[in-house]
């Protein structure tokens, strides 16, 4: 009797309980299949489709649109904006977090809605913004054009709406960490005869640094990649006021798809790099580092 | 609990940070924004509501409003799909595959734009399967609807899964003990504790796609009154030197998602609240 219990073949009540929680064979089958099937119809295609379409008329085709001026102008555009506003959004993110994470205040509820706020609007109405007060008609517009200064179809309109779009990241990641860790560790600092400062550096960002870098790939990501606010405001002049994906858009209503596939395949290899980068920081982040 | 004042602490800094939150944010978000408000003001409430409600505008809110909800109705059901997959069974390249669900959210709107207007035409790899039973995707209201199923397909996934892998395995296993069939199980254990988090990356689904604008316009079309999106209005407005007009109709789609930001936060707090005490 006892000897059966023990016996592995006897296992079935265990069993039992594994089946009566889990689907039948065929159902998780099926289930999985049709998942795939909707990510593969929605993901994987389009993103295989950009690099097909990239190689199609050949390597030579490809190197030449990619090194041609104007696309290596919009790169060195994309790349400053996003120099620009991410640093700045991290200035503001660990401001924002040590306000809202270490101290009580009123209102501390609505300031997060707030800091949360530019993810609701829409691109279009994030570039709109911008042209309201420094455009020709907006607020400004009278005497930026008496200093002979241009902020709309110009780089800093460009940069502007980069902040804008990319403004939340970093703040939203470090904010609830923050809140978790508590204040026990800086006091400790603090009580020990640390700065503030000291205390920031040596103790408040080693603790975050992982989150601190999660939200700055999201919002290089978000940066390099934003469309809709920053084709309001570029004017669209090649060469000088371009980003990379307003240079796939004009390149694309040329009728030059080799090309324009070709400079959007370099944007896709940065979400490929992005997606690879969060997935190893989002498991240091579970080991607790 | 915001209503309680600052605690005795021993914490420098707070001044010089919440000083620089606050000028920071009014600089880039509110002062921008509330310009929007303040041009819309130029405006009489008669010019003001023929611009929003003229027949053109109202074809583009049914266009955006209809597809958006479509949309995030898939997302819905497929997100729902991916996260118990994800979440529940083995197989090879889940890892891979959970990683590529935030593909939307790396991907540039323009890439996926082009990339979707390409495969879904007449002659891409998935529109040429569908030209024999008549559909045109690309180019149709239909190509709006792929265009911000790609954009919203992270947010369910995202907010479902969590709440999956915290579900007590006790629940499913009690139910399955008192004599329900899984199916049984499925719709009155697991779903109705779901809910909030379906709902809540349901509403996060139809935000983002009622703003959207980068991914559309390469597939949508463009036609006025058929596959032209509000956003698109907006910026032909702008074109035409029609700030008023453009302001009114941005104005119009600023208080719509800020209604569903104070929704999702409501159905957030639900959420929370349900997963602290089920």
């Amino acid at each position: 009797m006892t000897e059966a219990v023990l016996d592995p073949r006897f296992t079935l009540p265990v069993r039992t309980v594994e089946k009566a929680t889990a689907e039948p064979r065929w159902v998780r089958l099926v289930l999985i299949g049709l998942a795939l099937a909707f990510l593969g119809i929605f993901l994987f295609v389009p993103l295989a489709a950009v690099f097909y379409e990239a190689l199609r008329k050949g390597v030579v085709v490809y190197w030449q649109a990619v090194i041609e001026p104007d696309a290596l102008a919009a790169v060195r555009l994309t790349l400053l904006a996003a120099a620009i506003s991410v640093p700045l959004n991290l200035v503001f993110g660990v401001a924002a977090a040590w306000a809202i994470a270490k101290f009580e205040f009123r209102g501390k509820n609505l300031l997060i809605t707030l800091i949360d706020l530019p993810f609701s609007v829409s691109p279009v109405i994030a570039g709109l913004i911008f042209v309201l007060v420094f455009g020709l008609q907006g607020w400004f517009g009278e005497w930026l054009r008496d200093h002979d200064l241009k902020v709309i179809f110009a780089v800093p309109g460009i940069v502007l709406a980069t902040i804008f779009v990319t403004f939340p990241f970093v703040a939203r990641e470090l904010i609830p960490l923050m809140q978790a860790q508590g204040t026990e560790e800086e006091e400790a600092a603090v009580v020990l005869g640390a700065s503030g400062w000291q205390t920031l550096w040596r103790v408040t960002l080693p603790n975050v640094k992982w989150g601190l870098l999660y939200g700055v790939i999201l919002s290089n990501a978000r940066a390099m990649g934003e469309f809709g606010a920053v084709s309001v405001v570029s004017g669209h002049i090649r060469g000088l006021t371009n980003t990379l994906p307003l240079h796939v858009e004009i390149l694309y209503n040329e009728y030059q798809f080799a090309a324009a596939f070709a400079t959007a395949s370099l944007l896709a290899l940065l979400a490929l790099v992005t997606l690879v980068l969060k997935a190893v920081v989002e498991r240091r982040f579970g080991d607790g580092g | 609990m915001s209503l309680a004042l600052r605690r005795h602490t021993v914490l420098p800094g707070f001044g010089i940070a919440l000083g620089f939150t606050l000028l920071y944010l009014c600089l880039i978000v509110l002062i921008p924004l509330s310009a929007t408000f303040l041009k819309t003001f130029s405006l009489t409430w008669d010019a003001f509501w023929t611009a929003v409600t003229a027949p053109r505008v109202l074809a583009s809110y049914r266009l955006t409003f209809g597809a958006s909800f479509l949309a995030a109705g898939i997302n819905a059901v497929f997100g729902l799909l991916v996260a118990w997959v994800l979440v529940r069974y083995r197989f090879p390249g889940k890892r891979i595959i959970d990683a590529f669900v935030d593909l939307p959210f790396a991907l540039p709107t323009a890439v996926a734009g082009i990339a979707l207007a390409a495969v879904y035409s007449t002659n891409g790899w998935i529109g040429s399967l569908f030209v024999p039973y008549g559909i045109k995707i690309a180019f149709t209201p239909l190509g709006v609807l792929v265009a911000l199923t790609f954009i919203g397909l992270p947010f369910v996934v995202r907010t479902v899964q969590p709440v999956l892998e915290d579900l007590e395995p006790e629940l499913e296993e009690a139910a399955a003990t008192l004599g329900a069939s899984r199916l049984q199980t499925f719709t009155k254990i697991v779903f109705p504790t779901l809910l909030p988090a379906l709902l809540t990356g349901f509403a996060l689904a139809f935000a983002r796609a009622i703003g959207e604008y980068g991914s559309v316009i390469f597939i949508a079309g463009n036609l006025p009154m058929v596959s032209e999106i509000t956003p698109l209005l907006i910026i032909t407005k702008l074109e035409q030197y029609d700030y008023a007009g453009a302001t009114a109709l941005a104005v119009v789609m600023l208080l719509i998602s800020f209604t569903l930001l104070l929704i999702i936060n409501l159905l957030q707090w639900w959420a929370r609240r349900r997963r602290a005490a089920p």
